[in-house]
C-alpha cells in the first residue's frame, strides 16, 4: 500500500543509522572504562584489588581511600594527602586565568580594531609563539625568572603561565574581535570613546562567549599542567598534579591502587566541573569564532 | 564644475557659508588609491548625497571626513576648524550606519545616553536630550528594549536618535536604509528628509540608491573611480547629466542611448539608416561636422503621437509598472524604452510611431563622453 506524500516526511530507521548508533555507543563505552575502573578500584579494599578482577564491581563498598587520598596520603616525606596541593593550585590557577585572559582580550582588542603599524607582525609573532613547544623555553626562562628573583615562587609560576597562555589567547580573542562589525567600533569612536573606554563599555561586555572558552581552556590547561609546577612552582607551591604523581610514584611501601585511583579522580574534578557546567558555552564560542573568522 | 543656485532650494537653513570643506585630500590603502586631489564644499545647512556605484570611494570619503581613517594627503575643516589631525569624536558630527551599529549590550536609553556619558554631561541634562529625541524618532516605547527586540526599522530610527542627542553640527549617513525593506525605506526616507527641514543641520549621506539621492538631496555629487563626475542639484544632474556615466547611472529605467554621427547641413543625426533633426538642441553649436556622438534621451522624453518626425517601430515588450507602463521597442537594431501612462493599453507587435523630445535630450561626444 503506498501513502500519498503529505506533511513531514516519514522517519525510518536505516541500516546505517544502527550502524552509526551503535558505533557512537561503542566510542562512548571505550572513552568511559577507564573511568569505570577507576572509580570501582577506588571503591575497593586493597584484598579486593589484588584478586585482580579489574572489571568486577566492588563486593563490598569501602570509602576509606578517598579521605586518606585527600588528607592523609603520603607525598614524598609529608603525609598531608593532596588537600595542600590543592590549596596551591588554586592559588597558581585563579591570577594565572585572571591575568592572562585579561591580558590576551586588551591585546586582542588592540590587534582587531587598532591596527597600529606592525600589528600584522606582531600577530604572526603571536601565531609563531602559539606552536613553539613550552619545554624548549623552560630553561631559559628559569635562568630569567632567577635572575628576576622570583623562581621557585608564587608569582614565578604565575607569570610562566600568564606567558605561555597569551599568544593563543590572544589569538582566540583577535579572531572574535574580528568578527565583530567594525562599524561598532567606528559608532563608539565617534560617540567619544578612547582606547580604555571603547574596551570597558563597548567590547567587554560583547565578549562573554569567547571569554568563557579563554577561561575553560586556562582553567584545565593550568590545572593539569604538570612539568611548569614542577620547574616552577618551588616546594611550598607544588600544584596538585606534582603531588598526586609523588603519591602515585612510591618508590617503597605498598602502591595503594585505591588511594591512587582516588586521588586521580580528585585532580582531574576541576576541569570536569568546568567542561560539565560550560560545555555549552564552550561549543557556541569556538563556532562563533569559527563560522564568522 | 558649475554650480546652480536656483529657487529649488527650499531649506530655510542653507546659507552660503561652508559647514564641510574637503581640500585636496588624497587616500590610500597601501599602495591602491581610492582618493586623489578631492575637494568638495558642502554649505551650512545643506543636505549632501554622494552617489555612486559600489567602489566609487563615497564611504572612504565619509569615513574620512568623520576621522575614522587617516589621510594620505589634504585637509578636511568642519565649521571654520582644521580637524584633519583631530579625533571623531572632537568633529562635531553624527554617524549612522548601514549595519545599525548599535550596541548589543545596552538598552535603546544606553545606546542613546552612550556619547553623553562619554563626554560626563549631567544626568539631568541627558534625560532631556534623550526624551527629545525620542520624541522626535517615537522611540518612547522602546527605551527599555535591547537591540535585539526591535525590527530593522525600530534600529536604524535608534541610530539616527544616537547621532541626535549628541547635537552634531554635521549628520553623516552611510547608506543607512540599505538594509531595510521597500516600504520602510520609503518610511524611513520620508523621515529623514523631515528631519533635516526641521533641524536644517548639515547632512552627507552617501548612497548608491539614485532614488534616495533624488528625493533627498539639496545637491548630489556624482563619483566615480574616487573621482566627482559632477555636482550639482538633483534636477540638473536628470536633466543635464555631465556625461555618459551620470546619465547611465541616474534614472530608473535608465537613459536610451543611441550612437550617431552629426551632419552639420540639415542638422541631423545619423542612426543607422534613420536621421534625427536635432535642430532645437540647446547646444547645437558646440556640434561640429561628422562628429561621433551618443545621443540620449529619457524613456519620458519620447512621445508616440504621430506627427511629421515620427518614425514606425514595432512593440516588443510591455512591462506594467502600475502608475507607468514601460514599452520597449528597437530603433535601428538599439532596444528603446518608452515611459507611458499606467492606463496606455499596448499589445506585442503593435505599431507605434515615435519620435523624440530634443529640447530634453542630452547629446555627448563619443570620446570624451562628455556633454555638448
Amino acid at each position: 500500500m503506498s501513502t500519498i506524500p503529505k506533511g513531514p516526511r516519514p522517519k525510518h530507521l536505516t541500516v546505517g543509522r544502527i550502524g552509526l548508533y551503535c558505533f557512537i555507543i561503542m566510542c562512548a563505552l571505550f572513552f568511559l572504562m577507564p573511568l569505570y575502573v577507576m572509580i570501582i578500584t577506588s571503591l575497593k579494599d586493597m584484598d579486593e584489588i589484588r584478586a585482580a578482577n579489574i572489571l568486577n564491581l566492588p563486593k563490598e563498598l569501602s570509602f576509606y581511600a578517598w579521605p586518606k587520598a585527600w588528607s592523609q596520603a603520603c607525598t614524598g616525606f609529608v603525609c598531608e594527602g593532596l588537600k595542600p596541593g590543592f590549596v596551591n593550585s588554586v592559588k597558581i590557577t585563579v591570577p594565572s586565568v585572571i591575568v592572562s585572559v585579561a591580558l590576551s582580550a586588551l591585546n586582542g582588542y588592540a590587534l582587531a580594531f587598532w591596527r597600529f603599524r606592525g600589528a600584522y607582525f606582531f600577530f604572526g609573532l603571536c601565531m609563531f609563539g602559539a606552536f613553539i613547544p613550552y619545554q624548549v623555553m623552560v630553561y631559559p626562562l628559569l635562568k630569567i625568572e632567577d635572575f628576576l628573583g622570583i623562581y621557585s615562587s608564587l608569582p614565578g609560576i604565575i607569570l610562566v603561565h600568564t606567558i605561555f597562555g597569551m599568544p593563543i589567547l590572544t589569538l582566540i580573542f583577535r579572531n572574535f574581535y574580528a568578527s565583530l562589525p567594525i562599524d561598532l567600533f567606528k559608532a563608539a569612536r565617534i560617540d567619544g570613546g578612547n582606547f580604555i573606554k571603547i574596551f570597558f563599555y563597548v567590547i567587554i561586555p560583547m565578549s562573554t562567549p569567547i571569554t568563557i572558552v579563554a577561561v575553560i581552556l586556562q582553567v584545565t590547561g593550568i590545572w593539569n599542567d604538570f612539568l611548569l609546577g614542577l620547574v616552577f612552582a618551588g616546594r611550598d607551591n607544588q600544584p596538585m598534579t606534582v603531588q598526586l604523581n609523588n603519591i602515585v610514584q612510591v618508590d617503597y611501601g605498598v602502591a595503594e591502587y585505591n588511594v591512587d585511583m582516588s586521588a586521580t579522580i580528585l585532580t582531574s574534578l576541576v576541569p570536569l566541573f568546568v567542561y560539565f557546567i560550560s560545555g555549552r558555552w564552550f561549543v557556541r564560542g569556538i563556532a562563533a569564532g569559527a563560522i564568522k573568522g | 564644475m558649475v554650480c546652480a543656485w536656483n529657487s529649488s532650494w527650499g531649506n530655510k537653513g542653507v546659507s552660503m557659508k561652508n559647514s564641510v570643506e574637503v581640500k585636496n585630500i588624497s587616500f590610500s590603502y597601501g599602495k591602491t588609491e581610492i582618493l586623489n586631489d578631492l575637494s568638495l564644499d558642502i554649505k551650512e545647512g545643506e543636505f549632501m548625497v554622494l552617489l555612486g556605484p559600489s567602489g566609487c570611494g563615497k564611504t572612504t570619503l565619509l569615513n574620512c571626513i568623520a576621522g575614522l581613517l587617516d589621510l594620505t594627503d589634504g585637509q578636511i575643516w568642519i565649521e571654520d576648524d582644521n580637524v584633519t589631525w583631530k579625533e571623531p569624536k572632537d568633529r562635531h558630527i553624527g554617524m549612522v550606519f548601514q549595519s545599525y551599529a548599535l550596541y548589543p549590550s545596552m538598552t535603546v536609553e544606553k545606546n542613546l545616553s552612550f556619547g553623553l556619558r562619554m563626554m560626563g554631561t549631567a544626568k539631568d541634562l541627558i534625560n532631556e536630550k534623550i526624551k527629545k529625541a525620542a520624541n522626535l524618532l517615537q522611540i518612547n516605547e522602546l527605551l527599555k528594549r535591547k537591540p535585539s527586540q526591535l525590527s530593522g526599522g525600530q534600529r536604524q530610527r535608534v541610530a539616527i536618535g544616537r547621532a541626535l542627542v549628541r547635537d552634531a553640527k554635521v549628520f553623516l549617513f552611510d547608506e543607512p536604509l540599505s538594509n531595510l525593506d521597500a516600504k520602510l525605506r520609503a518610511e524611513l526616507r520620508y523621515e529623514i528628509k523631515k528631519l533635516h527641514r526641521d533641524l536644517s543641520n548639515t547632512m552627507i549621506y552617501v548612497t548608491h540608491d539614485q532614488i534616495e539621492a533624488m528625493t533627498l538631496a539639496d545637491r548630489i555629487s556624482v563619483m566615480k573611480d574616487g573621482l566627482i563626475q559632477q555636482l550639482d542639484t538633483p534636477k540638473q544632474i536628470y536633466n543635464k547629466p555631465a556625461n555618459l556615466f551620470v546619465a547611465g547611472f541616474i534614472g530608473s529605467p535608465s537613459m536610451n542611448f543611441l550612437n550617431a554621427k552629426f551632419k552639420k547641413s540639415n542638422q541631423n543625426i545619423i542612426v543607422g539608416n534613420k536621421q534625427i533633426d536635432i535642430s532645437k538642441y540647446e547646444n547645437i553649436n558646440k556640434l561640429i561636422n561628422d562628429q561621433e556622438v551618443v545621443f540620449g534621451i529619457r524613456p519620458e522624453n519620447i512621445n508616440i503621437e504621430k506627427n511629421e518626425n515620427s518614425i514606425q517601430c514595432k512593440v516588443e515588450l510591455v512591462e506594467p509598472m502600475g502608475a507607468d507602463t514601460l514599452v520597449w521597442t528597437s530603433f535601428e537594431g538599439n532596444p528603446i524604452s518608452i515611459r507611458l501612462e499606467g492606463s496606455s493599453n499596448f499589445n506585442l507587435n503593435d505599431e507605434i510611431s515615435i519620435s523624440f523630445d530634443i529640447n530634453k535630450s542630452s547629446i555627448f561626444d563619443s570620446k570624451s563622453e562628455e556633454r555638448i
